[in-house]
């Protein structure tokens, strides 16, 4: 995965951005939630019923740790628990590149959120792409620390990609927010982004099949 | 998180409670009625001034009420989850109030088919009913009434005990904050009732059953050591067998070429099987056996999702990943008819190699999740 280890238990900062756009009192599933921190914040700031499902054990623990309910399970098996729209906000984050399938469960994650709030790391970020054209070496970045041999990111995706990929399957986008990490911090990117962020936000939303 | 020593609750006297006098009598799933009913119980800590801080924990097929801490009466008589419950332990008994009580169909002070039955004078033998884990439950629920408690903080148990922890949260919601089941089920499998009935098929195939009437006799020790025999093979795993005997011999390092006992695991089997004998009844084994192989929370309806539809209280459900008696698809199904019900739950697989066993084992782990379970989760019901 592209996540880091938070020892401190201290929220990322992209994860900022994705508390910002969930309205206060929803109810939320947080597909890969690791050690819960985005969950904790959502309930502690927007006081939302948050579940998560999580595969690595220890994870598992620290989601219980932190008071958050938490099925411990692989996301590859679906969400058939889970009715049509029987939660506000389904969320991904940097999660759908390890999945065997994410288009399958970008689709049920689509389902079952009336909102669906998914990040990406962008491979069509430029330093990305200057490592490949230029260094002819396979990009490893901030985001993408992993050398090509044991990385769990299979399925890579710029910001253009995943676009397509959503209107292709009646995924309607109603906001998206672009990213460039820092250190620290991070900062919003508006020109170009498919080639200045390195971290696209998406909110969707299921078209009906009128 | 807890800071306090870890300790033992020190000296526990078991207590009785007997309720269900007639005309009063218990009515059982079976359509009979029975009373008066004792049952044995112990208790620890303190219950606080609200009555909130009570944790009831059931025992497994074989427990009893003696949880933790020391009985005076009988040092050989070991606490059978000593390691979770106690000072600064999982189940911390200088926050919580815990109580442990022997189920009904017991042999370990509370009424079971080796009491006297007051109609004839005699032990009940098969004359006492047919019983199911709501039953035992509805017996429990009368202890707990009478302990003036109105909610429980907290119903745990392992594996028959697991069972029992979900009937209370299915037939008293509002009695029920918190539940955890361990190494359990909804509904017994068909593997682990065949089990039980060879186990059953050994004792009542043993001449010294006698019908069942052999309460002053002998009794059927051979028949009971082997159904126990049985019982000890599912409850550890392929690779802790491996782990513990191998393919060692006992006591020497050639066979001798006959049929005494010669291998280690033939060797801790046919211990297991005959320590069992001394300290359990062999109807109590059948009855209970029995009520287990009955348990089917999807019924009538066959959706479990259903039959869990009164459940109130929030739930942490705990697997193990090499327990191939209760495997964790078991409490996948419980926890996917819960959150279909849209109510709260975590599920957790803990790695372990000690099969069924691990409940009473891995010590460290459950108390990790048990111990912050405890501390942080709150239902939604109670917290809207």
């Amino acid at each position: 995965m592209t996540k880091r280890t938070n020892s401190d238990d201290k929220l990322r900062p992209e994860f900022n951005y994705i508390v910002d756009l969930v309205k206060s009192g929803s109810s939320v599933l947080d597909l890969g939630c690791g050690e819960g921190q985005l969950m904790k914040a959502l309930q502690e700031r927007k006081h939302a019923r948050v579940q998560g499902i999580e595969l690595s054990d220890t994870a598992v623990q620290a989601c219980v740790e932190k008071g958050l309910f938490v099925y411990h399970g692989d996301l590859n098996e679906g969400l058939a628990d889970f009715n049509d729209h029987s939660v506000d906000y389904v969320i991904l984050t940097s999660t759908i590149q390890v999945l065997q399938r994410p288009d399958l469960l970008i689709v049920e994650a689509a389902r079952v959120g009336k909102k669906c709030i998914i990040s990406v790391p962008n491979f069509g970020y430029w330093r990305v792409r200057f490592q490949l054209m230029f260094e002819g070496v396979m990009p490893r970045t901030s985001n993408l620390p992993y050398q090509w041999y044991d990385t769990p990111n299979i399925h890579l995706t710029t910001i253009n990609d995943f676009k397509r990929f959503c209107h292709e399957n009646d995924l309607g986008i109603l906001a998206e927010t672009y990213l460039v990490m820092g250190e620290c911090d991070c900062t919003r990117v508006s020109f170009l982004p498919n080639f200045f962020a390195d971290y696209g936000i998406f909110v969707l939303e299921q078209r009906s099949a009128t | 998180m807890i800071t306090s020593e870890l300790g033992s609750v020190g000296i526990v006297e078991t207590q009785y409670f007997t309720f269900a006098e007639p005309p009063n009598e218990l009515q059982l799933d079976c359509g009979r009625k029975l009373g008066p009913i004792t049952l044995a119980y112990e208790t620890y800590g303190q219950l606080n001034a609200d009555k909130s801080n009570a944790i009831l924990i059931i025992h497994a097929l074989t427990g009893d009420a003696h949880v933790a801490g020391i009985d005076p009466a009988d040092d050989t008589h070991k606490p059978w989850w000593d390691t979770m419950v106690g000072p600064g332990k999982a189940f911390d008994t200088n926050r919580n109030f815990v109580i442990c009580s022997n189920c009904i169909a017991g042999c370990k002070g509370s009424t079971g088919p080796s009491s006297i039955n007051p109609a004839t004078g005699k032990p009940y033998a098969l004359d006492f009913p047919m019983l199911t884990i709501a039953d035992m439950v509805r017996a429990q629920k009368e202890l707990i009434d009478h302990l003036g408690i109105k909610q429980l903080l907290c119903v745990v148990g392992g594996s028959m005990g697991g069972m029992q922890a979900l009937q209370w949260a299915v037939s008293y919601p509002e009695m029920v904050r918190l539940a955890i089941p361990i190494a359990s089920t909804a509904r017994l499998s068909p593997q682990a009732i065949a089990f039980d009935a060879v186990g059953r098929h050994a004792i009542m195939g043993d001449p010294d059953w006698n019908g069942g009437n052999y309460y002053g006799a002998v009794g059927p020790a051979h028949g009971l050591a082997i159904a126990r025999q049985i019982g000890h093979i599912t409850y550890l795993s392929d690779k802790s067998m491996h782990q513990k005997f191998g393919r060692d011999f006992q006591d020497k390092i050639k066979p001798d070429y006959d049929f005494v006992t010669e291998f280690k695991v033939e060797s801790y089997l046919s211990y297991r099987g005959e320590s069992f004998v001394g300290r359990f009844d062999a109807n109590s084994y059948l009855y209970i056996t029995k009520a287990m192989d009955y348990f089917d929370l999807a019924q009538p309806s066959g959706d479990l999702r259903k039959g869990l539809s009164a459940v109130k209280a929030a739930f942490l459900v705990i697997s193990f990943s090499s327990d191939w008696l209760f495997p964790s698809y078991m409490s996948k199904e419980i926890v996917s008819a819960l959150r279909r019900n849209n109510v709260d739950v975590s599920y957790a697989e803990i790695q372990s190699d000690y099969g069924h066993d691990a409940f009473l084992l891995e010590v460290e782990t459950l108390t990790r999740l048990i111990t912050n379970f405890l501390e942080y989760a709150v239902p939604r019901s109670t917290d809207d």
